[in-house]
């Protein structure tokens, strides 16, 4: 039985995702044939220069946006950061201080949020309901004269909520407010509109939508000053130092073009095939959906199964083949459950039990009939030799 | 999470899973918040630990620990079972994460609750064999992202 190769079936996209081969081919001259520093005056850097320009016209595009609004950096980390560093750095110079952002936030942004609170910046964290939603008078509520940020995020990357991002925008300008959001699971996956839906910074990752890791993209609304994060050379007019990632730069583009090819029509092939995943799970007794049905990304499924725990359930769903993940202490490093299951108010011995399925429009009706078979296997496996389903079933038959 | 071999072998093929209906001791042990529950059944005759099994809610180590510590503690004596300590459990495993050595803990302390059953059971006081020992106390109810399922043998 040494090293049968299995079929992998994957089933975490939004951890991340295969690059298209596609992207793959458009960014492989810049490494040994159009390798020119971007900067260099001499044609083999001007090639570098006017292809980096032609992917910020692209991004640009894309996001109904202008080319001087789009800054690259190298990843979904480090647009979040600067966005919100700097913006809060520049806004504390006329006294703004306070920031508000939500409870379910990717880390990127709350460990920021930490990082400025010890900066002596006050952080509001907005509560979400039950399907990971902020409240919108609730955030109306908190802003004051003293804020100077909101960040929310555009879609959640455990549960898949997509926030009213329009209304969070309009709110903010109407109370002299930026707003910034991370929209790193949603670039690619959904239309977005910066100008449309009042969005005046905004985060976002090519991996997350068949692109290369270590390439992102900041847009920043012209009207707002920002500073720059990494200081030394001129590249990325002047705010974001650092020889270009020309090939990176390249995949980003191509990457955002081909995903939001025939948008509409895959993603109604993927909520068909989302939809009837969930519902064949919540087949299986004390499952619960977490997240919004309808509101959620589309290949998005997040699900918790009563009386077993995450971690080996994932491990089980491994030796099958199947790759998943989970809110579940044991993933995390840490030993707390997913911020955002207990902030969507489930207990911890529930967020323990959390499986998210991330589908992408390649995975097929027979992988998820496949992943369903051995979910369940799994599921019963795990809860036969369970003390606490022992417990849960005692519950019932009192 | 980069799990031994012998873990993964535990794990996927855990050894001596299931209950013993009219078990000799029953120990439980750890908390549904802190996402692991062990309980370990004990068969006692003549001071030998002739049959074990135990139940198992938890992450992988959890599981295979179990598994691990039941193997160790079959047709041992109760006083050869109360030496194995949470050391003996991880090196029979090739090791743990650092994250989940507490995994082992567990199960140090899943059979000593079960001896300590054991001795209730018999109208004999555990306390003058093993000492003190608490074994409700895993608590994740205040954590600052440390679970505090230390051993709990004072």
């Amino acid at each position: 039985m040494e090293n049968i190769k299995k079929k992998l079936i994957y089933m975490d996209n939004a951890a991340t995702t295969a690059v298209d081969s596609r992207v793959l081919e458009a960014m492989l001259p810049f490494f040994t044939e159009n390798y020119g520093n971007a900067s260099s005056i001499y044609s083999l850097g001007r090639i570098s220069k006017k292809y980096i320009e032609e992917a910020r016209k692209i991004v640009a595009n894309k996001l109904n946006s202008l080319p001087e609004e789009i800054f690259f950096t190298s990843g979904g980390t480090e647009s979040d950061n600067w966005a919100i560093k700097s913006i809060a750095f520049d806004k504390l110079k006329s006294g703004k201080n306070h920031i508000i952002t939500s409870k379910i936030e990717h880390h990127a942004v709350l460990n920021t949020m930490k990082f400025l609170e010890k900066h002596g910046f006050k952080v509001t964290y907005l509560d979400v309901d039950e399907n990971g939603f902020i409240n919108l008078d609730n955030l109306h509520k908190k802003i004051t004269d003293k804020t100077a940020l909101v960040s929310i995020m555009y879609a959640n990357n455990e549960i898949g909520t997509i926030q009213d991002i329009p209304e969070i925008g309009k709110i903010c300008h109407e109370n002299n407010v930026i707003f910034h959001t991370d929209a790193v699971q949603a670039v690619g996956h959904i239309n977005i509109d910066v100008k449309k839906e009042n969005i005046d910074l905004l985060s976002l990752s090519a991996h997350k939508f068949n692109g290369p890791k270590g390439v992102g993209a900041l847009y920043v609304n012209k009207n707002l000053k920002i500073n720059s994060f990494l200081e030394g050379g001129s590249q990325e007019f002047n705010k974001r130092a650092g020889t270009e990632n020309t090939a990176g730069i390249v995949g980003l583009a191509k990457a955002l073009e081909l995903s939001l090819e025939n948008l509409g029509e895959n993603n109604q092939k993927l909520i068909s095939k989302q939809k009837y995943f969930i519902e064949n799970l919540l087949k299986i007794e004390r499952s619960r959906l977490n997240g919004d049905y309808e509101k959620r990304l589309p290949g998005n499924i997040n699900i918790c199964f009563e009386g077993i725990e995450g971690e080996s359930l994932l491990l089980l769903l491994d030796q099958a083949g199947i790759c998943a993940s989970s809110g579940s202490a044991c993933t995390s490093g840490s030993l707390d459950p997913s911020h955002v299951l207990l902030a969507i108010g489930l207990p911890h011995e529930i967020a323990h039990g959390s499986l998210r399925l991330t589908l992408s429009k390649f995975n097929t009706y027979e992988e998820i009939d496949y992943a369903l078979q051995e979910i369940n296997k799994a599921v019963t496996r795990l809860r036969n030799m369970s003390p606490l389903w022992e417990k849960i079933i005692k519950e019932e038959l009192k | 999470m980069n799990y031994s071999e012998k873990v993964m072998d535990h794990f996927v093929n855990p050894r001596n899973v299931g209950e013993i209906l009219d078990a000799d001791g029953i120990g439980e042990v750890g908390n549904p918040k802190c996402g692991d529950i062990m309980k370990i059944y004990l068969k006692i005759d003549k001071n030998i630990i002739t049959d074990v099994k135990f139940k198992t809610f938890g992450c992988g180590a959890a599981v295979a620990t179990s598994s691990m510590a039941t193997e160790l503690i079959k047709n041992k004596s109760i006083e050869e079972a109360l030496k194995i300590t949470n050391r003996a459990v991880l090196e029979a495993l090739d090791g743990l994460p650092p994250v989940k050595v507490h995994c082992s803990v567990l199960a140090e302390q899943a059979i000593k609750a079960a001896i300590w059953d054991y001795y209730t059971r018999k109208n004999i006081n555990p306390e003058i064999i093993m000492g003190k020992f608490d074994n409700t106390s895993c608590s994740c109810e205040d954590n600052n992202n440390s679970c505090s399922c230390e051993s709990n043998l004072i």
